[in-house]
């Protein structure tokens, strides 16, 4: 993972609830076996709309999104994440994320902002024309205007996200304790080893 | 005497290798199922990191998302390429990357062959008890069973690959109790969206859901899956049902279950994991079996459902402002008024199939009403997908594929289907389709398609009447 500890930038005025892992990537697009390549397919139905933020030249090649409740919710498709990362966005922010996207923003060091809905509305009007700074350090999201909204973060994904730590080998290093674990499992429920299909 | 607990809580502690200071613990994972969509990625990562599969024996490969639901083998027996080259690719790479990391692997043409959530109940490979990941989030399925399924991004299919384990925090608990008796024509399928129009698609958030009540002991072992398939449309991480005597006589016999002496010992243990008495959720919603009408969905959440006897909403009506945006954007995407009954909307498609409504007992729901039916003139498309080959073989067996084609449907080859619009089969734009798949999501189905969730039944009088109807019509 990539070390990320701040973003600034213009943001997408999105604003919607419950935008879904379809909207944000449609099936067809998971048909590929990269992680690259996936933000020509980001948000393709509300592209599809004339006027829309993504196409607006105003918010080119903007950092950050903001939304409204629910984000990615749907489908586990980290095609999402990765899609967003493709097309430049290293922060969400929004009231509320669905688990498993959260989980998959996070792997792929895209920032998941959680903020009242009285502050997205306030950062919704300052995306219109000025930059927004995201701070992970002192979880804060702030603008030219002096708001200062903080957020809550995971302490062990905020000390991964900063550090750029990979996760599986971080987890390897317990191979010992997953080892002992896995011996205390086949002596004490020995029938859960499958048999094989 | 011990603090009584949830089951989720009992799941949960027995699968903790290690816990941190911070609370994150790391969770053994004892089942791992494998597509060929979300997988790519992360045998990619595990070459690219020289890593090993640790548990390979824990860990079964399925393809399902991309494979047409046609005719699979040519008449000598050999298998008909598949005609999209990267949906050929994505399921070649599970093809070669499934030996290579000594991963079983069920082939497009074994008869075991079918959607994951499907097969993982059928082949005995879901447990209850266990903890079970797939990199799709209709994982939860498996909770039908009692076991703690979730599903995880690809990074995370890399991480259980090669560790076994995922790095988690606790999910808060919820219990939907739903007591009563569910009234005629109301199915599984309703009940899981009557809970999901209660608690709304973000309202499980952060929860694992253990649903509880009269109606849930009183459903097989297939309905309860239908339920827990849907834990992520009402948002949350996993959904739960205690596992009972119908539980363990599903499982009983099944090819990879526990058999002999260990059937007994896995018995006595999957007895000590109903939630103790006394044991406390975070939140519990209570549902009265009265209330639940035969279901359909108007618009492109799966929160935005209603009895069939309704009428498609105004959305002004709604109290909160990013709803009343929400639905009126639904509404457009959707070609519906407010005001119109439910019951006068055409449809040009039906889907029966996906892995919430696609076994044994959902084609028999569809067959009860077909049988001596066709569809309507107006319903171009009606499709049948078993959730797998050995549910296709046990329903030609019962000869409900002749009600299907007879009635004017096609009966098709396993496979996820017109559940999301990646494989051949697709709705076409401005169509709608009645579907007893899980979502209705804008372009869910394909590119401008209009779903409306229902039960299999409500699918199959759908069919013949082409519009959207109340099953209670057909009453025998």
């Amino acid at each position: 993972m990539k070390a990320i500890s701040c973003v600034e930038g213009r943001a997408y005025p999105v604003g919607l609830k419950n935008i879904d892992t379809d909207v944000i990537i449609p099936a067809v697009w998971l048909k590929t076996i990269s992680r690259v390549g996936l933000g020509k397919g980001a948000f393709e139905s509300l592209r599809a709309v004339p006027g829309n933020v993504f196409d607006d030249p105003e918010y080119a090649g903007a950092p950050i999104l903001i939304a409204g409740d629910n984000f990615g919710c749907g489908s586990s498709r980290e095609h999402a994440a990765w899609a967003m990362a493709d097309m430049g966005i290293l922060a969400v922010i929004a009231p509320s994320f669905s688990d498993i996207f959260s989980g998959n923003a996070f792997k792929n060091g895209l920032l998941a902002i959680v903020l009242p809905q009285a502050a997205i509305d306030r950062l919704m009007e300052v995306a219109r024309t000025d930059d927004i700074h995201i701070d992970l350090e002192t979880q804060t999201v702030t603008t030219p205007f002096q708001d200062r909204f903080e957020f809550e973060i995971d302490p062990f994904r905020k000390h991964c996200l900063i550090n750029g730590v990979d996760e599986i080998g971080l987890t390897l290093k317990s191979s010992d304790a997953i080892s002992v674990y896995e011996a205390k499992l086949s002596a004490d429920r020995p029938w859960l080893a499958p048999n094989p299909v | 005497m011990s603090t009584p607990q949830t089951l989720y809580e009992k799941i949960w502690n027995a699968h903790v290798v290690e816990q941190r200071d911070d609370g994150t613990c790391l969770i053994f994972i004892d089942r791992h199922l494998v597509h060929e969509v979300t997988s790519p990625q992360a045998f990619e990562g595990l070459r690219a990191a020289g890593r090993r599969v640790r548990r390979p024996d824990l860990t079964l490969a399925v393809p399902d998302h991309n494979l047409p639901t046609t005719a699979r083998l040519d008449s000598d027996g050999q298998p008909i390429p598949i005609a999209d080259p990267e949906s050929a690719q994505q399921l070649e790479a599970l093809e070669r990357n499934a030996p290579e990391f000594g991963i079983d692997y069920i082939n497009a043409s074994d008869a075991k062959q079918g959607i994951v959530h499907v097969v993982g109940p059928e082949q005995g490979f879901s447990l209850p008890g266990t903890t079970i990941v797939c990199g799709d989030s209709h994982t939860a399925c498996h909770g039908g069973l009692g076991a703690l399924a979730f599903g995880i991004g690809t990074s995370e299919v890399e991480h259980v690959l090669a560790t076994q384990t995922l790095q988690l925090t606790r999910s808060k608990s919820m219990e939907v109790r739903v007591e009563g008796e569910l009234r005629a024509g109301v199915s599984a399928k309703d009940v899981v969206l009557h809970i999901t129009g209660v608690l709304g698609a973000a309202g499980g958030s952060g929860h694992v859901i253990e649903y509880t009540g009269s109606v849930i002991r009183a459903l097989s072992v297939e309905g309860r899956l239908t339920i827990s398939n849907m834990a992520i449309e009402h948002g949350a991480r996993a959904g739960l049902v205690a596992p009972d005597d119908t539980t363990f006589a599903y499982i009983k016999g099944r090819p990879m279950a526990p058999s002999g002496a260990d059937w007994d010992a896995a018995v006595a243990y999957w007895r000590t994991l109903a939630t103790d008495a006394g044991a406390t959720y975070d939140k519990v919603v209570s549902i009265d079996a009265a209330d639940i009408a035969p279901s359909v969905t108007w618009g492109t959440s799966p929160e935005d459902v209603l009895p069939i006897t309704g009428i498609v909403p105004d959305p002004s009506a709604f109290a909160d402002p990013s709803k009343q945006d929400a639905a009126r954007k639904s509404l457009e995407y959707m070609g519906l008024t407010p005001g119109t009954r439910m019951t006068d909307i055409e449809v040009q498609n039906i889907f029966i199939g996906s892995c919430t409504n696609s076994r044994i007992e959902d084609l028999r729901a569809a067959a009860e009403i077909l049988k001596g039916r066709k569809k309507a003139a107006n319903v171009k498309w009606a499709i049948v997908v078993p959730g797998s080959g050995l549910v296709k073989q046990q329903a030609e067996d019962e000869g409900l594929d002749r009600i299907f084609t007879s009635a004017g449907f096609e009966w098709r080859e396993p496979g996820c289907s017109a559940c999301l619009g990646m494989n051949p089969d697709k709705v076409p734009a401005g169509e709608r389709c009645a579907s007893t798949s899980n979502r209705n999501f804008v372009g869910r189905q394909g590119p401008g398609a209009r779903t409306h969730l229902v039960s299999p039944a409500m699918a199959a009088a759908a069919a013949v009447t082409g519009k959207l109807t109340d099953v209670r019509a057909f009453a025998s």
